[in-house]
């Protein structure tokens, strides 16, 4: 069964990136060009993995996370967090947030494709 | 259609200019159209009889003889224009009438003698014999004016 | 362009659209910032339009330009989160690194060569803006690495299948998740699973430390689970699996020597209690069973009242704003789509013209009909032309930068208003305005305003202001560049025409026909060579291709004032509104927009000015007379008897001409066909287009027809009237 993953980014480059990365890995992508528009994809979605960025318009990443997590469905959901930024406090913050790991960008198609699969199996 | 050999690598469109006849690759022709009324493209060379409407497409169309220096007959009802592609560009070539498709080999074919005065031959790439006739076969890219290469 | 069987390839060029999108909100932004905007969305779009472009960048390898943006980025990061205020000279330098920005995007695009010395020259400033605690420690390159992408498609099978067990090592794992761990969405069985991944695994589940039902918190996790691993794999990769967990967890790897990377304060590794259970079967059925404790509180450490959390939630979604919802299209597609509208226009006149032979009531439902197909024929028209509109912004905005550098290099303080940057223009014309407008733009910076000094001293306000505006009006584009500069010196504008020779000496010109000099070839009115406008390009280029979009220039000018000249365009390239005309065996088509009038010639109207020069009387004045089926070599002897047709046409410099034809045909829409350059092309010849007949009608560009014939000017035409006069 092909796991479903809604990716939230706001650069239409990196939502290509992330969707040519994964569906010829058998997911199934839904993606989403902000955080309000994200939570707009998620309801009735159920996806088995999340990933967003932080630096968006509307709702950045952080807040993205913090609703995902408030609702009762998707409080186990898998969310990683795509961030340019390396530096640990930021990934400390998106992990506060309720975020279950990150990748860094530029991404490796195969190890975002690894790293969702090792949080959703 | 005359059979010559068993090596058939060119294929030969035949037509009259003038009581001549000469020919083309048939892979440089796209169509052959009746004739239709050109609209004179004004200032233009002699030879350039106007453009026809292609489908769409503004098509210019060059009167063979006068190209090729040979008295221009009075248009009528049984000539063609012979719609040629040369480097992405179509042209139409207003001949009296297209006579044959023949193959041959490339053994089949001579050099033109060289009489490099003679506009006529300018432009015939080489000469072939079919059925006892010379046929001359045209470079279509010397005859086809490339706007640079016009003067010359 | 991009090979379609290549995703990289498609995702690079949808980069580059996007970079190009993100250039555009970057300048607006900046601009804003500029303009003293408090709003922190502001610099929030500026910082994420450059961090956008690294992050891309990044992804294709494109390392100068990841370079630049990164440390572009840095120094906005400053401003957003407040630790450095930018003032103008830094917000000058923000616009000049965005420029260098969108030069390196295209570089990198169309594989050219990076001005590095720029970047360098521009990053150094941008570095010293964040002072010295700041400046170098930023400037680490490995902190963004850069990693070029390959996209295979065929992705490998997650190093799975090299198990092919050589080495094989024991390590032994013990692992305890905290309370947190449940929080951010990690689950142990996962982990656990990836474990049992790499290798062998006996798990194990330590259930001691679970107390009695009754003590037991839901929240806390009790349990532990020590795992037996045996594996190819090292220390560090199995290190990796619980990285998302690195803090959220007690973790010991023991390895093979039995030398722990952390020592075990028990070592119950050792004792094999639990019944080793299949490691591969491991993976889906639970290892071991799951603690109650497991199950409810995932991420319910602080139970938010969710009714409260998601209630502004909900109230949030009617209020943003659908993402607006578009569709890229290749350009080619769209042109063929315009064309085989083009094709329908025709089709419909020509069924409209066999119509009309049959001799049908105008009543019969044919004719109903028809009336109905030729209204759906102009919609369809229309959308299709709105499909290839496009806002003349991002052309404004490459203005925005030309006024920026044509300031800095003549020293004068510009501003730069733009108005209608909605305005909706066809592709085509935006990008085929950006070489006249630019060239504009520099002669109103360059010969428009003042000098600064200059300024205070005639009591202006210091900056000269260049407005742009564009706007539609009756059916056209009406484009305009203005300066608040001196106005054109007429006196001087003339004294150069005469001294090139363009007028005689003592010719009275209007203040029109005088300003109507500066689009005369060859003239320009810099007296030195500046560094920006006078490069022998002169306003006659630009009236040129301005006409080639078969549009109009003209010049208004006070003294003391400014000048302002306007373009005029049509709305879109591909249809015109013509007026058909016959001249001997031909038919023509001429734009309508030139004809001003249609005369019947009178007995005394023509005069002859020198032998093959003809003017025609009109309205108390003269005007050149010409044949078009002369002109155009149908006839050779012209037709000028009493009662030929006559259209009095205006050109685009205000000046007028007759043309002698034979009939008019009709006004109509026509459908301009391109004439391919690689034929013969007849000067004078614009376009052709398809009549009702099927046959080619030939579309005149009526200045260019009268250029080829030796055109009387204006102030050629004042002389002769004075000698008409003298006779």
């Amino acid at each position: 069964m092909s796991l479903k993953v809604l990716a939230v980014d706001d650069s239409r480059t990196m939502r290509d990136m992330i969707r040519m990365a994964l569906m010829p890995a058998g997911f199934d992508v839904h993606l989403a060009e902000d955080g309000v528009h994200g939570i707009e994809v998620l309801d009735g979605l159920e996806p088995d993995a999340i990933i967003t960025d932080i630096n968006m318009p509307r709702m950045d990443g952080f807040g993205f996370i913090d609703a995902v997590r408030d609702q009762a469905e998707h409080r186990a959901t898998p969310i990683l967090v795509l961030t340019t930024e390396s530096a640990p406090e930021l990934k400390m913050r998106a992990r506060e947030a309720g975020a279950t790991g990150w990748i860094v960008k530029p991404f490796d198609p195969a190890k975002l494709v690894k790293a969702l699969q090792m949080v959703a199996g | 259609m005359s059979e010559q050999g068993q090596n058939k690598d060119l294929e030969l469109l035949t037509f009259r200019v003038a009581d001549q006849e000469y020919s083309l690759d048939i892979m440089s022709v796209r169509e052959i159209r009746g004739w239709t009324r050109t609209t004179p493209m004004p200032h233009a060379p002699d030879y350039m009889r106007g453009v026809i409407n292609l489908r769409g497409t503004v098509l210019p169309v060059m009167d063979l003889a006068r190209r090729l220096n040979l008295p221009s007959q009075e248009t009528n009802e049984r000539n063609v224009i012979i719609v040629v592609k040369l480097s992405g560009t179509l042209t139409g070539l207003l001949v009296d009438a297209v006579s044959d498709i023949v193959a041959i080999t490339e053994d089949d074919l001579q050099p033109p003698p060289d009489i490099s005065s003679d506009p006529q031959m300018s432009v015939v790439r080489s000469l072939t014999v079919i059925d006892d006739q010379m046929i001359r076969v045209l470079d279509l890219a010397a005859v086809v004016p490339v706007s640079s290469d016009e003067a010359a | 362009m991009s090979d379609q069987n290549d995703p990289m390839a498609e995702i690079r060029a949808s980069f580059f659209i996007e970079c190009e999108e993100l250039m555009e909100a970057l300048q607006d932004g900046l601009q804003e910032l500029d303009d003293g905007s408090e709003e922190p969305e502001t610099i929030n779009v500026v910082f994420r339009a450059v961090h956008s472009i690294k992050g891309g960048a990044g992804a294709f390898g494109l390392e100068a330009l990841v370079r630049f943006a990164h440390r572009y980025e840095t120094v906005l990061d400053e401003v957003r989160n407040g630790s450095l205020q930018p003032d103008s000279e830094a917000m000058k330098l923000f616009f000049l690194a965005a420029d260098h920005l969108s030069d390196l995007v295209r570089a990198c695009r169309d594989e050219t060569e990076l001005d590095e010395a720029t970047s360098d020259e521009l990053l150094t400033r941008l570095d010293a803006l964040l002072g010295e605690d700041g400046g170098s420690e930023e400037v680490e390159p490995e902190e963004f690495e850069v990693q070029g992408l390959s996209l295979a498609l065929d992705l490998p099978d997650l190093d799975v299948d090299d198990t092919e067990a050589n080495d094989s090592t024991l390590y032994t794992v013990r692992f305890k998740p905290e309370q947190e761990l449940f929080a951010t969405g990690n689950e142990p069985l996962m982990l656990l699973r990836n474990l049992c991944d790499l290798g062998e695994a006996t798990v194990r589940c330590n259930f001691d430390d679970l107390p009695s039902l009754t003590d037991l918190a839901p929240e806390t996790p009790y349990v532990e689970w020590i795992i037996e691993l045996k594996t190819e794999a090292a220390e560090p990769e199995i290190r990796d699996i619980f990285e998302f967990v690195d803090g959220l967890c007690e973790l010991e790897i023991t390895g093979p020597q039995g030398e722990a990377a952390a020592p075990a304060p028990d070592a119950p590794a050792e004792e094999p209690p639990a019944p080793p259970e299949p490691a591969a079967e491991a993976a889906d059925p639970a290892p071991a069973p799951e603690p109650p404790a497991n199950v409810v509180p995932m991420g319910n450490k602080e139970p938010p009242a969710p009714e409260t959390a998601k209630e502004p939630e909900a109230e949030k979604k009617p209020a943003t704003p659908a993402a607006k919802s578009v569709v890229r299209v290749d350009l080619e597609r769209i042109e063929r789509l315009v064309n085989l509208v083009g094709e329908l226009v025709i089709n419909q006149a020509m069924l409209s013209q066999s119509l009309d032979e049959a001799g049908l009531s105008p009543h019969s439902d044919a004719m109903n009909g028809l009336e109905e197909f030729q209204r759906l024929t102009r919609d369809i028209q229309d959308s299709v032309m709105m499909i290839r509109a496009q806002p003349v912004k991002s052309l404004f905005q490459r203005m925005s930068r030309i006024v920026r550098e044509s300031s800095a290099a003549v020293e004068k303080e510009v501003r730069l208003v733009t108005e209608g940057e909605a305005t909706e223009v066809d592709k085509t014309v935006i990008e085929r305005l950006a070489d006249p407008l630019t060239h504009m733009i520099r002669n109103a910076v360059d010969h428009g305003l003042e000098a600064t000094e200059k300024r205070e001293e005639l009591g202006k306000s210091r900056a000269g202001t260049v407005t742009l505006t564009a706007a539609h009006r009756s059916g056209r584009v009406i484009i305009e560049v203005a300066d608040d500069g001196a106005g054109i010196n007429r006196k001087r504008v003339q004294e150069i025409a005469a001294n090139k020779g363009l007028i005689s000496p003592d010719a009275q010109l209007s203040d029109s026909e005088i300003d109507n000099l500066l689009f005369l070839p060859g003239f320009s009115t810099a007296k030195q060579v500046s560094n920006l406008s006078g490069r022998g390009v002169g306003m006659d280029v630009v009236k040129t291709s301005i006409q080639s979009l078969g549009g109009r220039i003209t010049i208004n000018s006070e003294p003391g004032k400014g000048t302002t000249f306007s373009i005029s365009l049509p709305l879109t390239l591909a249809v015109l509104d013509g007026m058909v005309v016959n001249v001997a065996e031909e038919t023509l088509v001429l734009p309508l927009n030139v004809v001003v009038e249609t005369l019947s010639l009178g007995p005394d109207d023509v005069q002859m000015l020198r032998p093959g020069n003809y003017v025609v009387r009109w309205r108390g004045g003269f005007v050149p007379l010409y044949d078009l089926g002369v002109m155009l070599g149908y006839r050779s002897h012209r037709k000028t008897d009493p009662g030929s047709i006559v259209l009095l046409i205006v050109l685009e410099d205000g000046s007028r001409a007759a043309l002698v034809i034979d009939g008019i045909q009709d006004q109509r829409q026509v459908v301009i066909k391109g004439l391919d350059d690689s034929f013969y092309r007849a000067p004078g010849i614009a376009a052709a287009t398809i009549l009702g007949d099927g046959q080619i009608a030939l579309i005149l560009d009526p200045a260019d027809v009268i250029s080829g014939m030796g055109h009387i000017r204006g102030t050629d035409l004042m002389l002769s009237e004075r000698k008409i006069a003298n006779e």
